[in-house]
């Protein structure tokens, strides 16, 4: 298709706005988040290159290395989990129970919370003097205790069951359009066949539902890595420093430390981390050429 | 391999207030083949999903080889059955398709093997057993689907349309292939089904159904032949019958009288006395014959346009008072649109139905 000067230029203009924040705001912003990784920034950026002197410190830094430890276990607890909630609570609305528009709307709810009431309202909850375990000693369980959120070992446990409350709905959205994407000829087919209905789901309904699958897996990924609004919220990364993580280290030390070069150094390395991941599944996607 | 019979006794089925079918009553003989013809929304498929134990029935029994099943789950009924958009695992292959029901049901591995090899070998799958669906074309498919029925060594084998998704060829192809399968096995089978053509070649007797109620039950060529009403007759065959409204005239000799025209009766085989109330005389486009001008019986029809059909050419004409009817004739002979044709109607080939109630007279 030939386009006119003045259509060309349009075209142009139109597209200008978008370009340009990819530009700046993206590629721009990364490239000197990376630059400023390389100097000693401290409140100010300044453009002293230091080489990898920042990633040194970095990975000396015992609140660094909780915060990645942190993560991963988040990350693969919150992931495995809402997706496995999130998959039994759409199995037991595809089994045709009344009022299915009302309990889809009950499960959808919680995600329409941000993450930060989330962590309010979960850390109410969980307060030793205040929530659940005060509920249960008032009843008389005298001995009843469920004080993890005040214990350093088992605090990012909590978050994951915020997390976990917070997302599953989403999932559960998910799953039930890949579920009700499944021909019924299928299920008379089992039925014929004799296969108890756990069977079913299990050899058949799940391996069909890679998409659906995938899809959320994707989703629920990008909420681990920017995890930050529910630590702040729930905990504020401690009991100490038990239940921080990794984007939280970089805004505090961008924002309260004044230590640029150590919080840019950080936000490369998750970056490094997250395209080490992507890349090779990318790479792997285009190999295939998309089978879903 | 058991064969056994089905019987269904007084069956009523309803969803909501909605009855589907009411009261329907059919008995299948063992090794019998039996196809429920009817258009869509007839309650064919409905009656088949509740022989397999699919739908639950509001009343009435279903017998399998002389057993109540009313109530058992469908893998007790010993039945299998075919569905039409196949209805295979997608993610696993032929092989663990055609014997997963078997293995969850604790058959010994030796004899899924048995099975499964035999059933390969009759459909010609035997090449295919480590592809997955997605690798099949539709009638690779499709016969993978009757191969896990066939595993099942089931008493009655259902199909449920299992052709429809196919492309015409394919669609041939595979009607030979059930159709020797039948012969083969000797089981039963009921066979849901929309095409006529697949109704007439596959069936030993045909249920033409409409509005959940069987409409009439015999064999292909009685189904073909005497349509004991309007609908079996104008839903059974291709190109469709001829309906010519008039009336039965009472002078003596029996004729059907259309404006003009006299059709002679006489061999014609009335089912109870004939009355002068107005009918519609029903005949098929093969057997109109084209005859000498001479002939004392001879009917005069213009011919409108001719449609060649490459064994032979569909004619349409209207008779002297303008009613529109076809009929089949030697693709070579020379007719062209405006001659001038002596037809005549074979008493023994015609149906007459009561005009008003559509029932044969």
């Amino acid at each position: 298709m030939r386009l006119s000067l003045s259509s060309r230029l349009s075209v142009v203009l139109a597209l200008l706005p978008a370009l340009m924040v990819m530009i700046v705001v993206y590629i721009g912003a990364t490239g000197w988040t990376v630059w400023m990784s390389l100097t000693n920034s401290r409140m100010l950026p300044n453009n002293n290159f230091v080489g990898l002197r920042q990633y040194e410190s970095l990975f000396g830094n015992d609140r660094w290395i909780t915060s990645v430890h942190n993560v991963v276990i988040y990350g693969v607890l919150f992931v495995s989990l809402a997706l496995a909630v999130g998959f039994l609570l759409a199995v037991a609305i595809d089994q045709r129970v009344r009022a299915e528009d009302t309990i889809r709307s009950i499960y959808l709810y919680p995600y329409s919370m941000s993450f930060v009431v989330t962590g309010l309202v979960w850390q109410w909850l969980l307060n030793p003097s205040l929530g659940i375990q005060h509920v249960l000693r008032s009843w008389g369980f005298a001995g009843a205790t469920f004080d993890w959120i005040v214990r350093p070992e088992r605090a990012i446990y909590c978050l994951v069951v915020a997390g976990v409350w917070q997302a599953s709905g989403l999932v559960m959205a998910i799953m039930l359009a890949g579920l009700r994407g499944i021909d019924d000829e299928i299920w008379k087919a089992a039925r014929i066949d004799g296969l108890p209905k756990w069977r079913v789901y299990a050899s058949i309904v799940i391996p069909m539902m890679g998409a659906s699958f995938a899809t959320a897996a994707v989703l629920l990924s990008t909420a681990v890595v920017r995890l930050y609004d529910l630590s702040v919220a729930m905990t504020n990364g401690g009991p100490g420093i038990a239940s921080e993580v990794p984007a939280k280290f970089v805004m505090d030390h961008l924002f309260e430390r004044a230590n640029i070069g150590l919080a840019t150094a950080a936000a490369t390395t998750m970056l490094v981390t997250v395209i080490a991941v992507v890349a090779p599944y990318l790479y792997w996607r285009a190999r295939k050429g998309d089978i879903r | 391999m058991q064969r056994a019979n089905v019987d269904i006794r007084s069956l009523r089925i309803g969803f909501g207030g909605l009855k589907v079918l009411d009261n329907l009553n059919l008995h299948v003989e063992a090794s019998e083949f039996l196809v429920l013809l009817g258009p869509s929304g007839c309650g064919k498929s409905t009656l088949l999903n509740a022989i397999a134990g699919l739908i639950d029935v509001k009343s009435g029994e279903i017998h399998i080889g002389g057993r109540d099943v009313t109530w058992a789950e469908p893998k007790d009924r010993g039945i299998a059955m075919v569905f039409q958009s196949y209805a295979l695992y997608p993610r696993m292959t032929v092989r663990k398709n055609m014997s997963f029901g078997l293995q969850v049901a604790g058959t010994p591995q030796d004899e899924i093997g048995r099975r499964l090899g035999e059933a390969a070998q009759m459909l010609r799958l035997t090449e295919l057993l480590d592809r997955r669906p997605f690798e099949l074309s539709g009638g690779q498919r499709q016969r993978v689907a009757i191969g896990r029925a066939l595993v099942r060594h089931a008493g009655v084998y259902l199909f449920d349309e299992p052709l429809s998704n196919l492309d015409a060829q394919l669609r041939a192809e595979l009607r030979v292939e059930i159709k020797r399968l039948h012969a083969r096995l000797g089981a039963t089978m009921i066979y849901v089904t929309h095409d006529q053509i697949e109704a007439l070649t596959l069936a030993d007797r045909i249920a033409v159904m409409q509005g959940g109620v069987i409409q009439q039950l015999d064999t292909p060529k009685m189904i073909y032949r005497a349509p004991v009403n309007r609908f079996v007759a104008s839903f059974v065959g291709s190109p469709a019958m001829n309906f010519i409204p008039g009336s039965i005239a009472r002078d003596g000799g029996a004729a059907f009288v259309a404006g003009t025209s006299r059709f002679s009766l006489n061999g014609y085989v009335f089912r109870g006395p004939p009355t002068d109330a107005p009918a519609v005389l029903g005949i098929r486009p093969e057997h109109v014959e084209v005859t000498a001008s001479d002939d004392p019986f001879a009917v005069p029809a213009r011919v409108e346009m001719v449609e060649p059909m490459g064994a032979d050419s569909l004619i349409w004409c209207r008779l002297a008072d303008g009613t529109a009817f076809s009929l089949r004739h030697d693709a070579d002979a020379p007719l062209r649109a405006g001659d001038t044709l002596a037809l005549r109607f074979p008493p023994e080939t015609l149906s007459l139905f009561d005009d008003k109630s559509g029932q044969r007279l």
